[in-house]
């Protein structure tokens, strides 16, 4: 047991720390979406020229081929220093991924390099209004016509589809098969006029996602990925890259929260002294520090069950449930030590901290809901992990 | 970075695992939580010809000088198990007559302790005190050369068995009083774990001569009091590991409405819950346990880390278990309730949650201003 870093990783880490802190962009613009994007899509150029972008993927391909460890310490100190996410996050931890593990060789030399600059965004067509968690019962058709496909359907919960190129597609293409065979996955253009797209708004009053409508687009048969029918294992590859990626990300990015909410309750008057005085919130953000302690250590012992086995096992879905509920545990203290205040938002000049809890408390409830709700994934660990019997 | 066992702590968790498997059946924990003292003295000669009195005490006084990782390994199954057996107590000596005893001492006491040819338990919380970490209020009278003890100990672990208390007195110094001395009284407490039995201990003029009294200030006690606590989070987290795999074998075989009950989701999703805490408190306890051997400056935050945790879901798990069996895991018939007793227990001794996150609360609070480090 060792849970040092080599010092060949000590010495990446001290690289990537530099590195971060010498081009960091500073923080996001506060103003629409559009500035937001571009603002991201500077930081991806930025990255991609220094060698950062696609970290994970093979170097033949145009990444760094950086190990599981590299991978968790770039994402553990970006999250930590808090630069923006990359404006093509999608493609970067699951559209390039997909391409390489099932994609043909002129598919990989069509759209890698353009994720990697970030020049074509990507979007994911998985969800539809009536298939959520039961993902394969999806609806989507796509139905054959000479060397072209010809879609049918919508889709929903599609983050950044109205700057998407490209849509990772799922479409039903045999209606006769069992749910998950007649599946086929598409890479689907975004520009053409079979597309349409209309954003949704989410609680916090942004529009990150939208609803999808296809009304006979067309896809090129060059453009399946991995095959016609194979749609349901290759899009739960491209699931498991985006759980396997994130976990020391989340917990950097739990650690800076903690740290901000230890220091909202000393600075938050309440009893005479702070809240930090209060042995309520005390014994309260204690348990938050354990319970983001246990995280990093159950994601170490992840990695390293991963580096022997080479696969992420089921038990990543422990991560992600426990992920969700401390982002809202420690978000609903946050406002509780607020007290009365805990309605001002941003706009208020009384609002404490500048109202950025409010914004986190309304954003964090989608986290048990969003990329496997934590109700799927206890099904997932019963099953899977605990062998107990499926209902289904 | 590689946090998992080598190959020797595996070793030693499979030979523990089959070995306490094989001699603590059932009948055989009743047996003996159904006998006067609860003490397997056969079980303890084997104990002690496997290493184990002296598994993390250093070779020179007859230990076998391995790491509290091992420890943890060791304890962790000594919970699954739910063996009765006084290793804790002795355990607890041992480490503090390693860092605090003079080489006469060590000689004289830890090596016996070590071997397992003497027990030895901890007695440390007063009668009337809040037997919390730290406080202790007997006052050692000067007598010569020595001291003369008045007062009573309570919540003493396995005073049955026990051949030599280790005495705290209020300056915060240790105490070696041998079971036979003149004016030692043990009147052993009704508890609800019977496996592990607490007992208190009257001192009447006891005299303890200077050769007992271990050199060390109260504060060189503090990395004996870190590793005992992640030896008891570590039983803790066997505890709850059994009580988990209880309740999945139940839920897979439990018929009711023509399927097994581990298909509906309400006792599937508690499962899942079980699994969590469970997985957590092992985390916690091994990066605790690793802390002790390779990163002393950690260990105060993580062993308190890990012994509120596992307080928690040591005595939480079993009891979703019983939930999960419904009325048989209500009957004294079933084993479950020995679990939750022991959890239960367990969380009490040694600073309980509340205890150990207030002492986390004061080093995440004072180091507010610090950034953050992964």
């Amino acid at each position: 047991m060792d849970l040092t870093l080599s010092p060949s990783e000590e010495e990446f880490r001290e690289e990537v720390r530099g590195w971060l802190r010498e081009n960091h962009p500073g923080p996001e613009p506060e103003g629409s979406l559009d500035e937001v994007m571009a603002f991201r899509s500077e930081w991806q150029l930025k990255l991609h020229a220094a060698g950062w972008a696609g970290i994970s993927w093979p170097k033949e391909y145009g990444g760094r081929g950086a190990t599981l460890i590299e991978q968790a310490i770039f994402v553990g100190e970006a999250a930590r220093q808090e630069t923006p996410s990359p404006a093509n996050v999608l493609g970067l931890a699951m559209g390039g991924p997909v391409v390489i593990a099932h994609g043909t060789e002129e598919q990989k030399q069509r759209y890698l390099e353009p994720i990697l600059t970030g020049e074509e965004i990507w979007c994911q067509g998985f969800s539809e209004p009536e298939s959520g968690s039961d993902l394969a019962s999806l609806k989507t058709r796509a139905v054959k016509d000479g060397d072209e496909w010809v879609v049918t359907g919508q889709k929903v919960w599609t983050t950044f589809a109205q700057y998407a190129k490209w849509c990772m597609l799922v479409a039903r293409t045999d209606p006769d098969a069992p749910k998950h065979q007649g599946l086929t996955y598409f890479l689907m253009d975004m520009e053409q006029e079979g597309v349409q797209t209309r954003p949704l708004v989410q609680i916090t009053g942004e529009g990150e996602f939208n609803e999808v409508f296809m009304e006979e687009a067309r896809i090129p048969d060059a453009n399946v990925v991995g095959g016609v029918g194979n749609g349901w294992g290759v899009a739960i590859t491209t699931l498991m890259n985006e759980r396997a990626g994130l976990a020391f990300g989340a917990i950097a990015q739990i650690q800076n929260s903690l740290s901000r909410l230890t220091r909202l309750a000393t600075e938050v008057r309440s009893n005479g002294g702070t809240a930090a005085d209060d042995s309520y919130y005390r014994q309260r953000l204690a348990q938050l520090h354990i319970e983001a302690e246990t995280m990093r250590l159950n994601a170490y012992r992840g990695l390293t069950k991963t580096m022997q086995s080479g696969i992420p096992g089921p038990e990543g879905s422990l991560g992600k449930w426990q992920w969700a509920d401390l982002n809202q545990d420690l978000t609903e203290l946050a406002l509780e030590i607020e007290g009365a205040y805990a309605p001002l938002g941003r706009g208020s000049q009384h609002a404490i901290q500048n109202g950025a809890w409010q914004y986190g408390f309304l954003r964090s409830r989608a986290n048990s809901i969003e990329g496997g709700t934590t109700d799927i994934l206890k099904n997932i660990i019963a099953e899977r992990v605990l062998g107990l019997p499926r209902l289904r | 970075m590689y946090f998992d066992l080598t190959d020797e702590q595996q070793a030693i968790k499979s030979t523990a695992h089959d070995f306490l498997a094989s001699r603590y059946k059932s009948e055989r924990i009743r047996e003996l939580a159904a006998s006067e003292d609860c003490f397997d003295a056969d079980g303890w000669k084997e104990m002690a010809e496997l290493g184990w009195t002296g598994l993390a005490l250093p070779e020179q006084w007859g230990g076998q000088g391995l790491g509290i990782v091992d420890l943890a390994v060791l304890f962790e199954e000594l919970g699954y198990a739910l063996a009765p057996s006084p290793l804790l107590s002795n355990t607890i000596v041992g480490l503090a007559l390693a860092r605090c005893g003079s080489d006469e001492q060590r000689d004289r006491w830890l090596r016996p302790v070590a071997s397992g040819e003497q027990l030895a338990t901890p007695a440390l919380w007063d009668a009337g005190s809040p037997a919390s970490p730290g406080g202790f209020s007997m006052e050692g009278r000067a007598d010569g050369d020595g001291i003369v003890l008045d007062g009573e100990k309570v919540l003493v672990m396995d005073a049955a068995s026990a051949d030599l208390f280790m005495v705290a007195t209020a300056d915060g110094r240790r105490h070696l009083v041998e079971r036979g001395a003149v004016g030692v009284t043990v009147r052993e407490e009704d508890s609800i774990d019977i496996t592990r039995r607490l007992s208190s201990v009257r001192f009447e003029g006891v005299r303890v001569g200077a050769a007992a009294t271990l050199p060390a200030p109260a504060e060189d006690y503090f990395p004996v009091f870190f590793r005992l606590c992640i030896a008891l989070a570590a039983e803790s987290t066997g505890i709850a590991r059994r009580a988990m795999e209880m309740a999945v074998s139940y839920a897979k075989d439990r018929q009711q409405f023509g399927r097994p009950i581990g298909a509906y989701q309400a006792v599937s999703h508690r499962c899942a819950q079980m699994l969590l805490e469970t997985e957590n408190a092992r985390s916690a306890v091994y990066g605790a346990a690793w802390a002790a051997d390779a990163e002393p400056e950690s260990l105060p935050l993580a062993a308190s880390m890990a012994k509120a945790y596992a307080s928690d879901a040591g005595w939480r798990v079993p009891d979703a278990s019983i939930q999960v069996h419904g009325g048989i895991g209500f009957t004294w018939e079933h084993d479950l309730h020995f679990f939750l007793k022991r959890g239960r227990a367990n969380a009490a001794m040694f600073g309980d949650a509340k205890w150990h996150r207030e002492r986390v609360a004061e080093a995440v609070i004072a180091r507010a201003d610090q950034p953050a480090t992964v």
